[in-house]
């Protein structure tokens, strides 16, 4: 389909560059696209509320994460016939079951963000460095890509965290260092695309050095990639996190998070499953928001849809 | 009078909305007869494909054709169902494509593809499915048919390939072929020996060709009509002979006129300009490293090239592909290192400079590519990627946007597009910007790689005009590679013919077209189609009418 792709205007007309209706800028246009998105709404709106949730949690409830009320031991939410004072019961220990939720948010969103943003600088280093050079450096790179995809994710941070103790940090950076192989593969690939073109040469023509070409021509390029790698290996960070507490080598108790909240309450699971639902229900939109984001980014973005 | 084979009757096409204009193709009228070939002409946008692919039941589910009737066999293609479509499809009608390597499946042997057409549309017994492909492959001029019965299509060639989809479309003697542009991706020699064989089969097999193209010069060697089409209608439409010479609408006359003629505008002379560019002894092999499963294999894609240039000169490369242009292009820009030889400019032999102390000597050499969708950053704003080239060399991002804008007006854009991205710009204007990147950094030599190829006619026009005017004004010397011989006797004040790395031929325009010396050159003047038609000078023609064809603009 040669025709449709090109709309030429035959005669040429010179002084006019810009298409007839298209009064808009790119940013506007960009803005309308994404708004038209559902996805992106959708996936924005309850991101939104997540992050709302985490940095206002002490405006929202009353109540500490950690302060224990014995006497109000289990009491269920309030669709269930529970208390206003406690719209979402409390658990075990008599913990605002809420409060747990809010501020366990801020975990889930830290630990998904810094683990996603050390993979992602890892692995765009790697996959760019190798789809741009090629060669050696490329050899050297796949290599690592496969001893990374050798070790079993899990395992190894299981290992790790039972060597070095369950905090935050040890948690973020064991995630941070497994989870860069997407990255590197995608951008690899990627990259090695965009160099073939001609805008490429021509930079390197026009006395580009090499650290510009890579920052202005290939990264601009590949961010689209980038993008939702970077949302899938967040969804993925948060989800491992999860698994981690779950077994209780993550986020040590009794800091709330959204992992450990499930874990504590697998005991109760046959006689008060609402204390899994409800830090399961919200991880699934979180993951799930997370994920339409990306996509919605990568189709907003795509200077395909530009026109 | 025999009835025609294909009757399109007031066909109109709509387009989603938010489209540049309300339909593809509009209140389309035509008729092929058997035996004819109908080439359809006109700019991309223009509706020839779209034409192509109704006709097939191909159009993408966006376009509608929401009027009109095609009749084919006594039926109206628009009323058939999508299932009763695809039946008529490879038995009654059959397409060839533009692009041989991926209208071809690379997982399955030629000789099956073509197996797969009877298998689909007969009954005949495997044997004689076998021998009638090897006919076939025999028809189409494809030598040792039992060897290329088994090869893969990445094992032939892009004229190989070509005939292949060809033959499929001849398998089951279709009444009706349409060709999309089925030479533009082919090497002149290659497109002269297609195009030959089209008129051959449709001796043979009295079918009608509808043939679609952008080029005038195929025009003029295939069509037995022409309809010449403008914003999905149809401005013209008559007997080759007719359109050809006598062009009645201004839009023909426009596109006629835009076809470059194959004599040379007259220059003053270059005696006494100092020279410019001095090339000697540049070599460069590229080994392919064998591995396991296969042998090493060493290509010489430069070999002793030499040539010098004058300030003011425009030195035109011409070749075929494979012929080391591009390579040759890599290794002045420095984009490739060269294996040996020298790269004189002004008295400076950069040949064998570090990428270091290359660094103030790039800007002396810059370039225009072909492809203009692949030579802008889709991410960057134009004036960003204006003024890259003066920033890398140490200049004041101000002052050169200033001349950005300046640029800008000489290449005849409007400079407040600077801050548009590229998306924005149509094929031409895109390259009107690349011509004025380059120029930022004042360049003393330009580079034109293909640079016009991808063009309209009219806009290529253009486009080599402004060349010519920049040239003139700015003293450039200008290296004007290309593969179209009418360009290349248009813009050039010498020619050097390259084959397989190796210069064969060398002159002045007029000496290498009129008395060519090599055989390779003879066989490539040959081989240009059209050459029994002389461009018609538009401004001697009696005035333009506004006549359609019939069924034009109603």
């Amino acid at each position: 389909m040669t025709d449709t792709t090109a709309s030429e205007s035959p005669a040429m007309t010179l002084s006019k560059a810009a298409p007839k209706e298209a009064p808009l800028s790119p940013r506007q246009a960009m803005v309308r696209r994404a708004l038209r998105h559902r996805g992106l709404i959708f996936g924005a709106l309850v991101m939104g509320i997540v992050i709302f949730i985490a940095l206002c949690a002490p405006l929202l409830t009353q109540y500490s994460p950690y302060d224990q009320d014995l006497l109000a031991r289990m009491k269920p939410p309030v669709f269930l016939g529970g208390e206003p004072a406690h719209w979402l019961g409390t658990d075990a220990l008599g913990r605002d079951f809420w409060a747990r939720l809010a501020y366990g948010a801020r975990i889930s969103l830290m630990i998904g963000l810094l683990a996603a943003t050390i993979s992602a600088v890892i692995g765009s280093v790697l996959g760019i460095l190798a789809g741009y050079f090629g060669g050696r450096v490329d050899m050297a790179v796949t290599f690592l890509i496969n001893v990374r995809l050798a070790m079993p994710v899990v395992l190894v941070a299981l290992a790790v965290v039972a060597l070095f103790g369950g905090s935050l940090m040890v948690v973020v950076s064991v995630l941070g260092l497994l989870l860069w192989d997407r990255f590197a593969v995608v951008l690899r690939a990627a990259t090695m695309q965009v160099r073939k073109l001609e805008y490429v040469a021509a930079a390197e023509v026009l006395g580009a050095s090499l650290p510009r070409v890579l920052w202005k021509d290939i990264l601009p390029n590949v961010m689209n990639h980038l993008i939702v790698i970077f949302t899938l290996e967040m969804a993925h960070a948060i989800i491992l996190e999860a698994a981690l507490s779950f077994l209780g080598l993550g986020v040590q108790p009794p800091t709330p998070s959204w992992g450990l909240m499930i874990s504590e309450g697998k005991e109760m699971l046959l006689f008060e499953p609402w204390l899994i639902t409800i830090p399961g229900v919200a991880l699934f939109f979180l993951v799930l928001s997370i994920n339409m984001l990306g996509d919605g980014i990568r189709d907003v973005t795509a200077p395909e849809g530009r026109n | 009078m025999t009835d025609p084979i294909l009757s399109i009757r007031n066909l109109t096409v709509d387009l989603p909305k938010g489209g540049d204009r309300p339909h593809a193709v509009e209140g389309l009228s035509l008729e092929i007869m058997p035996k004819e070939i109908v080439c359809i002409v006109g700019e991309s946008g223009s509706g020839k494909s779209i034409t192509a692919f109704t006709t097939m039941g191909l159009l993408p589910k966006a376009l509608v054709p929401s009027s009109g009737e095609i009749t084919f066999d006594g039926r109206d293609l628009l009323k058939l169902t999508p299932a009763e479509h695809s039946k008529l499809r490879g038995r009654r009608m059959a397409m060839i494509f533009q692009e041989p390597m991926s209208a071809l499946n690379p997982c399955y042997t030629v000789g099956n593809q073509i197996e797969e057409m009877f298998e689909q549309h007969t009954s005949l017994p495997a044997a004689e499915r076998r021998a009638r492909t090897i006919r076939l492959l025999d028809e189409v001029k494809l030598p040792d048919p039992e060897r290329i019965y088994s090869s893969y299509p990445h094992q032939l060639s892009g004229g190989q390939r070509q005939r292949i989809v060809i033959a499929m479309a001849l398998a089951l003697d279709p009444a009706l072929l349409i060709a999309d542009e089925p030479t533009t991706a082919l090497d002149l020699s290659t497109q002269a020996q297609i195009l030959h064989l089209l008129k051959e089969l449709r001796e043979k097999h009295s079918a009608g060709i509808m043939f679609v193209t952008h080029d005038f010069d195929v025009v003029a060697e295939i069509a037995d009509r022409v309809v010449v089409m403008q914003h999905g209608r149809i401005v013209e439409q008559g007997s080759a002979e007719e359109v050809l010479n006598r062009p009645r609408h201004p839009y023909t006359r426009l596109l006629i006129d835009a076809v470059p003629r194959r004599t040379r505008v007259a220059r003053d002379s270059l005696e006494g300009s100092a020279e410019m560019l001095r090339v000697a002894g540049l070599e460069k092999t590229y080994h392919v490293k064998g591995s396991m499963f296969r042998p090493g294999r060493t290509v010489h894609a430069c070999k002793d090239v030499g040539f010098a240039v004058r300030r003011g000169e425009t030195l035109g490369i011409v070749g075929e592909s494979g012929s080391g242009k591009s390579t040759l292009v890599k290794c002045l820009i420095r984009l490739e290192d060269p294996d040996a030889g020298q790269v004189w400019v002004e008295g400076e032999d950069i040949a064998a400079y570090s990428r270091r102390a290359l660094h103030p000597y790039r800007k002396m050499i810059q370039i225009v590519f072909q492809d203009p969708y692949g030579s802008l950053n889709p991410r960057r704003t134009i004036g960003d990627q204006l003024v890259e080239g003066p920033v890398n060399f140490g200049g004041d991002r101000a002052e050169a946007m200033a001349r950005a804008r300046e640029l800008m007006k000489i290449v005849r854009l409007d400079p407040d597009a600077l801050n548009r991205y590229p998306n924005q710009f149509s094929g031409g204007q895109r390259q009107r910007i690349c011509i004025a990147r380059a120029l930022m950094v004042e360049p003393k030599v330009l580079i034109a790689d293909e640079a016009v190829s991808a063009l309209d006619v009219s806009v290529q026009k253009e486009v080599l005009k402004l060349l010519n005017e920049i040239r003139d004004r700015m003293g450039l010397t200008v290296l004007f590679i290309t593969h179209d011989l009418r360009v290349a006797a248009q813009v050039c004040d010498n020619l050097i013919v390259m084959q397989q790395g190796e210069i064969v031929e060398r002159g002045s325009v007029d000496q290498v077209f009129g008395t060519p010396s090599h055989a390779y050159t003879q066989k490539l003047l040959a081989a240009q189609p059209g050459q029994d038609w002389e461009v018609p000078d538009v401004s001697k023609l009696p005035p333009a009418t506004g006549v359609m064809g019939m069924g034009g603009l109603a």
